[in-house]
């Protein structure tokens, strides 16, 4: 699998789409289902090299989910492809029953995860499916930071057996991850230490959250900041001891504020070790159309929010 | 060649577990299990190739229950045709039985797909007939759907897929068990099912129709919709009576999700075995 350089400003999406073909061959297995969005998911890349291997199921993604279940029961492993906001809510209940009670080993490709969906507005953005995905039973949820871990969290889900659920982004998101990189299941990646305060991030608010804890470094402030590309196993012990050592967190994602990444963290300290939590994220709207940048700055998701953020914190 | 009479008897004995296994849960959906006994019984101990020795074999037929609730049916069934023994009715639907109140793969010997919320059984089929294509596998895949269930559109989704010119879907064979009747009231109280063979052909498919009831009738039509397979999906509407069987139970929604009390079951056995109505 040919990896990005750091640096590197690449659609996580095309990321993915690469990774299906380079990793055909490891995996013969794998088949792939659109619902006629893969030249928008980059699952296109899979249709041309691999046509026998591509199912176009139409504008049906409740059908193509539960048919994607049944060929992994042939021991196929089925990428279903489409649109997050319609995996998981459309199609939430064939997810549920088809896929996750008999746990089956069907892998689930969110594309357009979180806010950019191109101006879209509220229906396309999808800013509830971590939290929906992650309280399946038998579900685990992957949310790569950058186009480098999405080519690692795709590995990572076909060799995962049973239901796996990965968020794509399509907006460029710059590499920030380098060539030796590891991705583990459950595993969070430290990318600074600290006992400042801990901020943990996910998805493409790592890039944005890295280069807020360098600036803050910068400024004095030992942050601790951890990217978890594992929602569900959580790194609960990364939590702990960041809740431990720091005695807050901050979370950072492109999802709303309740039930992911920050709902996830809260769960942990709330049981193993209280602590204060800052969410940062969507709050409790829909989204609106408007230029990506223009929204997160809206809802106060940039390097600058964060870095003010926690400055209000420690002050 | 099918022998009517022993098939009808295997049909019998399995209604005698349907109603034992309600009964003694106190629970279970008894109107759709009679209606369905027949046809179960002309799959699993006629039509399908399966084995229980060895339920998980490669090249066998697979089935789904896509009307999910219906399990006394099909876990009798299963039970009688030897996947497991019958004494495990006794726990249906109790905590830590393998009998959950609704089909688990994980956890039943012979289930080929959990099930449970209408509407997504045929697109689990559907996707078994792709896979099997793709393997070179020439098994059939039997989908059995409730008339009152064929208002979840994700069937439709199934259907027309299915039966699009350039799909090339075969050996697949969805059955419905046009029992007329559903949860609350009669189907065409609710949402009148009308012609579904119809509504299959203009979709794509070859529909044939039986009665589902008449063993003969309904075996001969399982084979000549398993040959038409070969050539694209196939529907047989089997006409049905929701509780059929036991007189007072027929026909009435009211016998969708209850079960018999002592002398309901008691009337329901003397029926079953021969006895006056």
């Amino acid at each position: 699998m040919k990896l990005p350089s750091i640096g590197e400003n690449i659609m996580p999406r095309v990321s993915f789409g690469e990774s299906l073909v380079e990793l055909a061959d490891d995996f013969p297995e794998l088949v792939v289902l659109d619902a006629d969005v893969c030249a928008s998911t980059q699952t296109v890349f899979f249709r041309d090299a691999h046509p026998d291997r591509f199912f176009q199921m139409g504008i049906a993604e409740n059908n193509m989910v539960s048919a994607a279940a049944g060929m992994s029961t042939l021991g196929y492993t089925p990428m279903v492809s489409t649109f997050a906001v319609f995996l998981a809510g459309r199609s939430l209940d064939q997810i549920r029953v088809s896929v996750a009670y008999p746990s089956l080993n069907v892998k689930l490709n969110g594309a357009y995860g979180g806010l950019p969906t191109g101006k879209a507005g509220a229906t396309h953005s999808s800013v509830e499916d971590i939290a929906v995905m992650r309280c399946l039973p038998h579900m685990k949820v992957l949310v790569p930071g950058d186009p480098l871990e999405t080519k690692l969290a795709v590995k990572l889900a076909l060799e995962t057996p049973g239901p796996v659920y990965l968020r794509t982004v399509r907006c460029p998101v710059p590499v920030v991850f380098g060539q030796n990189h590891h991705m583990e299941l459950g595993k969070a990646a430290m990318l600074h230490d600290g006992q400042d305060i801990a901020l943990i991030s996910t998805g493409m608010m790592t890039p944005k959250a890295l280069a807020a804890a360098e600036e803050l470094g910068k400024q004095g402030i030992r942050v601790r900041h951890l990217h978890m590309g594992t929602i569900k196993p959580l790194d609960d012990q990364a939590v702990i001891e960041a809740a431990r050592d720091c005695g807050h967190i901050v979370t950072v994602e492109n999802h709303s504020v309740m039930g992911g990444l920050g709902g996830a963290v809260a769960e942990t300290v709330t049981r193993y070790s209280p602590c204060r939590v800052t969410r940062m994220g969507f709050p409790d709207v829909f989204m609106e159309s408007g230029d990506n940048e223009s929204i997160f700055s809206k809802h106060e998701m940039n390097t600058s929010d964060i870095v003010s953020t926690i400055r209000k914190i420690l002050a | 060649m099918a022998d009517i009479t022993h098939l009808k008897e295997q049909a019998r004995q399995i209604r005698l577990l349907i109603l034992k296994t309600i009964h003694n849960a106190g629970v279970g959906h008894t109107g759709g299990s009679l209606s369905e006994a027949d046809i179960l019984t002309a799959l699993f101990f006629h039509i399908m190739n399966v084995n229980p020795e060895k339920p998980d074999m490669e090249g066998r037929d697979r089935f789904i229950l896509s009307k999910g609730h219906a399990t006394p049916g099909y876990y009798s069934t299963l039970a009688h045709r030897g996947f497991f023994s019958t004494e495990l009715l006794d726990g249906f639907d109790s905590l830590g039985s393998i009998l959950q109140g609704h089909p688990d793969m994980v956890k039943i010997p012979g289930v080929d797909m959990s099930s449970g919320s209408l509407g997504q059984g045929l697109s689990c089929g559907l996707g078994m007939s792709m896979a099997g294509r793709l393997r070179g596998l020439d098994f059939h895949t039997y989908v059995l759907i409730g008339d009152g269930e064929s208002a979840e559109g994700q069937n439709w989704e199934a259907i027309l897929y299915s039966g699009a010119a350039n799909t090339r879907v075969s050996r697949l064979i969805a059955i419905v068990d046009y029992n007329d009747v559903q949860l609350a009231s009669r189907t065409d109280e609710a949402v009148a099912m009308g012609d579904m063979a119809a509504k299959y052909r203009t979709m794509g498919w070859t529909a044939l129709e039986c009665d589902g009831h008449d063993m003969e009738d309904l075996v001969s039509t399982l084979e000549q919709a398993r040959i038409k397979s070969e050539q694209g999906p196939v529907a047989v509407i089997a006409k049905t009576v929701k509780g059929k069987g036991v007189s007072f139970m027929e026909g009435r929604y009211q016998w969708h999700g209850k079960a018999p009390n002592d002398d309901e079951y008691e009337k329901a056995v003397l029926e079953l075995s021969g006895g006056s109505k």
